[in-house]
């Protein structure tokens, strides 16, 4: 009974949304849109931190690497290449395809 | 903090002691302070609005009991049943950042998400618990995800370092993101409050152009709301996620 209920008010609440013009079709649609503006440059912005930061840290090990071993950039130019890949990858598991 | 015609945007970042002697002598700056007063407000809001206790809630307490089953909701959603034993942790991180980035908001205040040494610092904590609950849970089984499976043996020397640093880049991607979107936000307010006052030299002229910058400003605080919970939910979730990966057998 009580869910009879429920349904009855929210099919009136829908028809008073209608009637006063707060939600019509092309509203829905619209915000719709919106929310998917906005997690594209959440999207955009979230891959630009992944791939700095795999860089950061790799730079930084190499860095560190050529520092304690005395060896001059050798460790620095292999730990940025990998920190790129690195980079590549995080950016590629955020937007890949859910597993099917 | 605009002096003359020169923007002095990154001043307002600076870390002063406060109180005096007693504060120089401990190195206690407005950072601590702050940290402090997001914690004693968390408590405050739970502890009154938890207060009443009642059945039917009231105002104050329906937001306390909101918020708790928000949080609960997520971590048990993303991690699993494990879910239930780390969401004080997550409650408390993610409420931590939230009223950091919000009392930063206010005029005169400092933002303590602002500095990546605080944001390092929380981003390592989740950090160390995810490697630790790993080993815990998975033992040395932990290791062999840095192979993926199914590549062949001659590419392990490459794969392996990759996936390491992309395993170790995790924090700093994290505490990156935080501290950049908080610096932004604030560079950008003092930007446009800058110019306000830059104007207000140019006599009449100046006064109505100064309008637009304060329009913006305006429409930037309730960015800077947006940004606030969106910047504290996705450190949330993504800790759920990795804590999620942790206790995956």
């Amino acid at each position: 009974m009580s869910e009879d209920k429920n349904d009855s008010f929210l099919s009136r609440l829908k028809a008073a949304e209608r009637r006063s013009g707060l939600k019509t079709e092309d509203d829905t649609k619209e915000s719709a849109d919106d929310k998917d503006g906005q997690s594209l440059a959440t999207l955009a912005l979230r891959a630009g931190t992944e791939m700095i930061s795999a860089l950061i840290v790799g730079v930084c090990i190499g860095w560190g690497l050529d520092k304690w071993l005395h060896t001059r950039a050798i460790f620095l130019i292999i730990f940025a290449l990998l920190g790129g890949g690195a980079g590549v990858l995080n950016v590629w598991r955020l937007v890949k395809p859910p597993p099917v | 903090m605009a002096g003359g015609s020169s923007i002095d945007v990154l001043g307002q970042f600076e870390l002063h002691s406060v109180f005096g002697g007693l504060g120089d002598a401990l190195h206690f700056s407005q950072s601590p302070v702050y940290m402090m007063l997001a914690v004693v407000l968390v408590l405050a809001f739970l502890y009154f609005g938890m207060r009443p206790a009642a059945v039917v809630p009231g105002r104050f307490q329906a937001a306390a009991e909101v918020c708790y089953e928000f949080i609960r909701n997520m971590a048990i959603d993303t991690i699993g049943p494990e879910g239930a034993s780390f969401f004080p942790f997550i409650f408390t991180l993610f409420f931590f950042i939230l009223a950091g980035n919000y009392l930063g908001l206010l005029p005169f205040s400092y933002t303590f998400t602002s500095h990546i040494a605080v944001t390092f610092a929380l981003a390592m904590m989740v950090f160390v618990l995810t490697v630790v609950v790993s080993l815990k849970v998975q033992g040395i089984r932990f290791f062999a995800h840095f192979m993926p499976a199914g590549a062949s043996l001659a590419l392990a020397p490459l794969l392996i370092p990759i996936e390491i640093l992309s395993f170790l880049s995790r924090p700093v991607s994290l505490s990156i993101r935080l501290f950049a979107n908080m610096v932004a936000g604030h560079v950008m307010f003092e930007i446009f409050a800058s110019f306000v006052i830059m104007l207000a030299g140019f006599g009449v002229v100046g006064d109505v152009f100064a309008i637009g910058p304060i329009a913006i400003n305006v429409a930037l605080v309730a960015l800077e709301l947006l940004v606030g919970v969106l910047q504290a939910y996705v450190f949330a979730i993504l800790t759920c996620i990795y804590l999620r990966e942790a206790v995956a057998h």
